[in-house]
């Protein structure tokens, strides 16, 4: 087995301390490889942004670590964790975050502004990418005069500017009407399959997750559950589940 | 992010919130505007004083004397050396304000001290009238012009030291009553000077007027005469005066190297104490004057200042709300990996910009206000003081004002920028 891409370790997170001490995980363990999907599941509450805030790299685990290409994270220096959230990872949640009274393109060409990269250049790949979501004739819009769908469609141009390895969505389709979610998701599945991206997804819709490679069920900062989806061919063969238990 | 990109988004997240932005720039501006007008007036008036020092005289002089013994307070005791005896030289009826002559023996001593470069009597003349052609004769004081010297003049140019011709430059009071229309006309016309001596002889000189000198701050309402024109009346007025007599003088100029330390002097000016001489320059004369002008703009200069800093705290509120407002666009750069010192970056630079806006606009705003005022005044309230700008600018000044604007608003925007800087992006990114 490869190298899994991201992986926790027995991870431990609390806020607080002494009596006001909540421990959001107790000891989570996981390992995402390469160009997998991953759905983390679980009601609100349950420690699975917690989870996926450490695996982005954007908090440090109380114990336990996060392992980034079989590398501990904690070992990083702030300037390479940056770097690597900047160039290697996508970020999609459900509140779009977008900069009001900004072009649509500036908006998608952040990750890139924030990374250096010239203006010529940052126009050809932002235009790129825009162009690969049928965009291309917004860039010019504001931000804010775009419909949800269209909005949730910029943030992934923005996730995908920079060519990640791992895009992370937190509730992707959870302030978008069903029929623009399920074009969302279309989306983030076609990259995974096309361009090989890891797509880490957490979400509380089962629709959603059962559409993932993997589900990791968490509960009170445990996970209860893991459930690999069944690939299409072997799901005749069994003619009772559609899920095996990991 | 790059420098560029920096400086792009700081300008532009400035001018999102146009009225807040608008708001806090015009406090700067205030302060801005009366920092550029005190400080103004202050360059001004000093610069006035500066040319009026050059027509009082050269930089490079020193006025000795030779004082009294005056070690104690109280009265002092009769020294019968003490009074210039008859000489032309002795200050005007000066009872009590005992000065010894000097002789030309002291002469030979101030100028074997170390630093002199030369020393020369001060000759004073009081001519009795001075006349152009048959027109009116009119009272005057003659002045000589000291190489070095600056005259602050209306027209022509100043009397030749190196000469050996007469040549005067009148003040320009003198010019209408002496029979010329302008200034201009008075150029190249001869001025009589009739001076008496004391066995009540009176002789008349002819000197060529070379040119017309503003009436400045000290009153040069004097005629300047060149040297040889101040010794032919010095030795018109001292006839049948005895040879020592002659020779005593209230008053010696000694010229030092202008170019050298400051330390220099001080050690000429001791050793002129030493041998029983007061050497004072004409920095000393006005020195104190300057410092009242320097007080005074430094007390309206804290007033501006105190302005300034009411405007800093608008920066610190107008970013605290800006942070405020950006809370999420903040969390959303830092998950996207951008670090804690380009987000402080950002916003300091954000402040400096509102404080450049400020600040280039009170400073514009001044000048053109300075230069409003000077037009105003120099035909009403200051139209007795030729020669004065009341407002001037020096570009080195305004530089200043800008930079300091500049600093103070990156010191109120580091508040505001490491609260931002220090912000969690979960924290910022959290919704419900």
């Amino acid at each position: 087995m490869s190298i899994p891409v991201l992986a926790a370790r027995d991870i431990h997170k609390s806020y607080g301390r002494g009596a006001t001490r909540f421990d959001a995980l107790k000891g989570v363990s996981v390992d995402i490889q390469q160009g997998e999907s991953v759905a983390i599941v679980g009601k609100s509450g349950s420690g699975k942004s917690t989870l996926m805030h450490l695996l982005a790299l954007l908090d440090n685990p109380t114990t336990g670590s996060v392992e980034l290409s079989g590398r501990d994270a904690s070992g990083l220096s702030g300037r390479v964790v940056n770097q690597t959230r900047n160039e290697t990872f996508g970020f999609v949640f459900q509140q779009f975050f977008l900069t009001p009274n900004t072009s649509v393109l500036d908006n998608v060409t952040l990750p890139l502004q924030i990374a250096g990269i010239g203006g010529a250049e940052r126009k050809r790949r932002g235009m790129a990418v825009l162009e690969q979501l049928d965009l291309a004739d917004k860039a010019r819009n504001k931000a804010t005069d775009l419909s949800g769908g269209q909005k949730q469609r910029v943030v992934i141009a923005r996730a995908l500017v920079n060519n990640p390895s791992v895009i992370f969505a937190d509730e992707p389709t959870g302030n978008l009407d069903s029929a623009t979610g399920k074009v969302v998701e279309d989306i983030l599945f076609s990259l995974q399959e096309e361009k090989g991206i890891t797509l880490i997804i957490v979400t509380h819709d089962e629709d959603l997750a059962a559409r993932c490679d993997r589900r990791v069920y968490i509960r009170d900062g445990l996970i209860t559950d893991s459930l690999h989806a069944v690939p299409a061919a072997t799901a005749a063969t069994i003619a009772t589940a559609q899920e095996v238990r990991a | 992010m790059n420098a560029f990109d920096l400086i792009r988004s700081a300008v532009k997240n400035s001018l999102r919130s146009k009225t807040r932005t608008i708001l806090t720039v015009l406090s700067i501006f205030i302060g801005a505007f009366t920092l550029t007008l005190t400080s103004g007036v202050g360059t001004g008036i000093n610069q006035y004083i500066d040319t009026t020092v050059a027509s009082i005289g050269a930089d490079d002089v020193i006025t000795v004397t030779k004082a009294a013994e005056d070690g104690t307070d109280g009265p002092v005791e009769y020294d019968p050396t003490a009074v210039a005896v008859d000489s032309p030289n002795s200050p005007p009826g000066a009872p009590g304000f005992s000065l010894i002559a000097l002789t030309t023996d002291d002469l030979d001593s101030i100028g074997a001290i170390d630093g002199v470069l030369s020393v020369q009597p001060q000759l004073s003349v009081s001519p009795d009238y001075v006349q152009v052609a048959d027109g009116t004769a009119y009272e005057a004081n003659v002045g000589s012009f000291i190489p070095g010297m600056e005259l602050d003049l209306a027209a022509g140019a100043e009397p030749d030291a190196a000469s050996s011709d007469y040549e005067v430059a009148v003040p320009v009071s003198f010019v209408t009553p002496l029979g010329f229309t302008d200034d201009a006309a008075a150029l190249g016309a001869m001025l009589t000077l009739a001076i008496t001596d004391v066995t009540g002889t009176q002789s008349e000189l002819r000197a060529t007027i070379v040119g017309v000198s503003e009436e400045g701050l000290a009153g040069s309402t004097a005629f300047t005469a060149n040297k040889v024109l101040t010794e032919a009346l010095y030795d018109a007025q001292s006839g049948g005066l005895s040879e020592s007599s002659k020779d005593s003088y209230a008053q010696a100029v000694v010229r030092f190297d202008p170019t050298g330390a400051e330390a220099d002097l001080t050690t000429l000016k001791s050793d002129l104490s030493d041998l029983g001489y007061t050497g004072t320059t004409v920095e000393d004369q006005i020195g104190s004057f300057k410092a009242v002008i320097d007080g005074i703009v430094l007390v309206l200069n804290a007033f501006a200042v105190i302005a300034l800093l009411a405007a800093g705290f608008g920066i610190v509120n107008t970013l605290l709300m800006s942070v405020q407002e950006r809370t999420r666009e903040i969390g959303l750069m830092k998950a996207m990996g951008l670090g804690g010192g380009k987000i402080f970056g950002l916003f300091s630079l954000e402040a400096v910009f509102i404080g450049l806006m400020g600040s280039a606009l009170g400073v514009g705003v001044g000048m053109l206000a300075g230069m409003g005022a000077n037009a105003v005044l120099a035909d009403t309230l200051l139209a007795d003081l030729p020669g004065l700008t009341l407002v001037a600018f020096d570009p080195a000044a305004l530089a200043t004002i800008i930079l300091v604007v500049m600093g103070l608003a990156f010191l109120a925007g580091t508040i505001p920028a490491l609260r931002a800087a220090r912000q969690d992006p979960i924290e910022s990114l959290r919704y419900e």
